[in-house]
This record gives structure tokens, sequence and C-alpha cells, in this order.
């Protein structure tokens, strides 16, 4: 079962020279549902989800996860070590504690679910900005996680390479892990959420099941946004 | 005959012939200075690369006085050094004063900053790139400077490679803690400096482009190991 979950968001705000960028939010993140932050550039995703994730500390208000366990992120633009594939696999493994003998066998497995088990000696820094980021999505399943955040995961990718890493997160999800990700791709909230989180100049506009966010939007904010034009 | 035709044609026989003393100051000043970029790589990249990695109170005041530190004076670092070594100092003890170790221990002194203040600058560029991915996976600041400084192995050899460079090609601290005795601490650069004051600017100008060969030659092979794994890792 997922220990870790549900993460629950109590009165996060964050705020940077002066001016609050986030908040104040209350939310709750349960197991099963995929979860999709959806809103304008410019309007906190990214920055709701690294304070979820701990990368950033919320100005006020609090993050609390129902118990321990482990999570992932996988970032807009993939970063990778100057070394091979597999290595930045076995170097992940390593920093969550894996035992050596068993770092090899979990990242190979992990490469061969992204279908990257043939370049597995390959420099990681070489490889096509696809393949790079199915390589984060190895490196994060090789860690087992209970939670994945997806931080825009296909926002510099072309078609093809956005449906290859989308059939890796629905693997994700098959598997167990909660998924909460975000982007501004309306055709991939609708793809990949089961429900969706409407941002808005750092608050929550609205949250409702994928159908009905999309076929009758209850807040002005998001009948715009998906109509096409900017709410500002 | 000019002074520039029979320098080279004085060079030129030195080399070919294998001059032994020639020889002999190549080594030492090969040596000392191999060895003070090596001592100070072992305490500068580690330090430059945790200070890139830390937030720490006084981070500031410190990168400031190392980048500061990057043009001491060859001379002053000599003098220091001297100080610290003279029979009346704190490490008169160790005898050290006019023998090559006082000359490494100088060139150490010299050169530490230069190689710090650029692992610093090297490794606090790439950590703003992976920071949030290293600490997503979890990593501590000492281990994030050992991954970087791994990560960016390739572009920190320029690093070393400027503190050879400034340690080989300097004369004021080997001078004042070496003596510049024949056969002993005597070095290429002060070499130079005591040809050039008898007047035998012959071999004080093939010395020089012996110098100058040697960084020449070790500038492109750096180059040439960045370039091949540029495209080798990317």
């Amino acid at each position: 079962m997922n220990g870790i979950l549900p993460l629950r968001l109590e009165g996060v705000c964050f705020c940077a020279a002066g001016r609050t960028l986030l908040g104040a939010i209350d939310a709750q993140f349960s197991a099963g549902q995929r979860s999709v932050i959806l809103g304008p550039n410019g309007a906190g995703k990214s920055l709701l989800l690294r304070i979820c994730h701990g990368l950033i500390a919320p100005s006020a208000g609090r993050v609390l996860w129902a118990g321990e366990g482990r999570q992932a992120m996988v970032f807009q633009r993939p970063v990778m070590l100057r070394r091979s594939v597999l290595r930045n696999i076995t170097y992940a493994l390593s920093l969550a504690g894996v035992s050596r003998v068993e770092r090899e066998a979990r990242a190979m497995a992990a490469l061969e679910r992204v279908g990257l088990a043939a370049l597995a000696q390959r420099a990681a820094r070489v490889l096509s900005g696809g393949e790079q980021q199915r390589l984060a999505l190895a490196r994060a399943w090789a860690l087992a996680p209970q939670v994945l955040f997806l931080d825009e995961p296909t926002a510099n990718l072309d078609p093809g390479a956005t449906r290859q890493i989308e059939v890796v997160i629905d693997e994700f999800h098959a598997a167990g892990t909660k998924i909460i990700m975000t982007t501004h791709n309306l055709g991939q909230a609708r793809r990949m959420g089961d429900e969706i989180l409407f941002i808005h100049h750092g608050l929550v506009a609205e949250r409702a099941p994928v159908t009905q966010f999309f076929d009758a939007p209850a807040s002005s904010e998001a009948q715009s946004f998906i109509k096409g034009e900017m709410p500002w | 005959m000019n002074t520039f035709g029979e320098a080279a044609l004085e060079s030129a026989r030195l080399i070919l012939g294998l001059d032994r003393q020639l020889l002999g100051i190549v080594g030492l000043s090969l040596e000392v200075s191999i060895a003070a970029a090596i001592f100070a790589s072992l305490i500068g990249l580690p330090v430059g690369a945790l200070i890139a990695v830390q937030k720490f109170p006084g981070r500031r005041l410190i990168v400031v006085t190392l980048n500061a530190f990057m043009g001491l004076p060859p001379v002053v670092v000599g003098l220091v050094v001297y100080l610290l070594l003279s029979r009346a100092g704190p490490l008169g003890d160790l005898g050290i004063l006019f023998t090559p170790a006082a000359m490494i221990l100088a060139q150490t002194v010299l050169v530490l900053p230069i190689i710090a203040a650029l692992t610093r600058q090297a490794i606090e560029d790439a950590w703003r790139e992976y920071e949030e991915q290293l600490r997503s996976l979890g990593v501590t600041p000492g281990h994030a400077a050992l991954t970087l400084l791994w990560d960016c192995r390739f572009s920190l050899l320029t690093a070393i490679l400027a503190g050879f460079g400034r340690a080989i090609a300097e004369v004021g601290a080997v001078m004042m803690v070496g003596g510049n005795i024949d056969s002993v601490t005597r070095v290429m650069t002060t070499a130079i400096a005591l040809e050039t004051s008898k007047g035998d600017l012959p071999l004080a100008l093939g010395l020089g482009a012996i110098l100058l060969l040697l960084v020449l030659a070790l500038n492109a092979l750096v180059l040439t190991i960045r370039d091949f794994a540029e495209r080798r890792y990317g």
C-alpha cells in the first residue's frame, strides 16, 4: 500500500522579492488518481511541484506527508552526468542506498522498461532530448518511487518522443506510482489526467475530474484557458 | 650576427646535444612545478568544489579573497615562505630553506588560490545546472562536490594547467626560497634571470625558448584531451 500518501498542503505560500508567487494553497493528493496541474506559463505550477517535492521550502504553510517513502522527480530538461547511461542510473541507486550488487540489475531492468537497454554503455549526454528524457524516467523507475513528480516532461519534445514518454508515465501509473505532473498542454492534460488542478496567478482556481473540467469548467479562468484565451 | 640568431643556434645546440646541465635545469623546473601543481590540486580542487556547492556565512568574502589571491605577487609569497622556513621562523626546524622542497612549498602556496578559484567557478556553473536534479536524488553537499569534480574533470584540467603555467613561469618565489644554487635549486626562470644579468644572452634566450615550447606543448595536449572528451561525453 502507498504509505507516503496522502500528501497534504496547508496554507502553502511562496513569496519572493515582496511578490506572492503562490498561495495560499490548501490541497490534498491521494493515491491512485493521476493529478495534472494545469495552467498558463508563470502561474506557479513548477513552483508548486518543487515545494511538494521538497526542493524549495514554502515561505509559509506546511507540506505534510502521511509517512515515509520514496518520491522522485523528472524535470522539463533532463540533467545527465558525464558518464554512461547505465552509470547515471546506478549513481542514483547508490545515493538511494541500494546495495552495490543490486544496482546494475535494477538499472538494466529500468532501461529495458523505457527501451534504452541497447544504449546502456553510451555516454548519457550525447543522447537525443527524447532519449535523455526516457533515461530520466528510467532513473526514476529504478528508484521505485511511491510518488512521481513530472514538471512539463515533454515541453521540449516532438510528438513522437512525447508519445513515448506518456506511455512510460502510464506504466508508472499502472505499477501503482502516484503521478503528479504539470503541463500547459491541454491535449496532454486530457490524455494523462484523472483530475485537473487548474492554477492561475498562484492559486488553485479550479479542481475537478478531467471530463468535468473540460466539458463544464466552473471557473471563468479555466473557461477562457480552455478556449485558448489567456486569462490575465 | 644578432642576438636572436645566436640564441637560436645556441639553444638548438644545447637541446640537440642534450646538454647535461641544461637537462638538469629543465628537469628540476618540471619536478618542482609539477609537484606544486599536484599538491595545490589535491587541496584546491576539493576546497573549490565545496565552496561552490555550499552556502555558509562569509562565503562571499572567501570567494572574493580567493579571486584576489589569484594575482598574488610571487616575491611576496617567496618572502612569506622564506620567513616561515628561515632558521628563526616557525618552520625553521624543517631545515628545508634553499632546497627544492622549499620551492615546491612556495609554488604550492602561489598556485593554490588559482586552482581553487577556477575550480570554484567551474563547479558553481555546473552546480547551477545540476543542483535540483542531484538534490532530488538526495545528494549531500560533500557527495555533490565529488560528483561535480568528476563530471567537470576535463574542464578542470584547464584550472590545473593554469596553476602549473603560473608555477613554471614565475621567478620571484623560487629565487627567494631556493637561492638559485647551481645544480641544486637552479630552475629555468632563475637561470634565465642569472644568465641575462651575466650577459650570456644566448643561453638565457635558449632557456626561454624551451620554456615557451614546454608550455605550448602542454596546452596543446590539454586542449586535445578536452576536445576528445567533449565529443565522447558531451
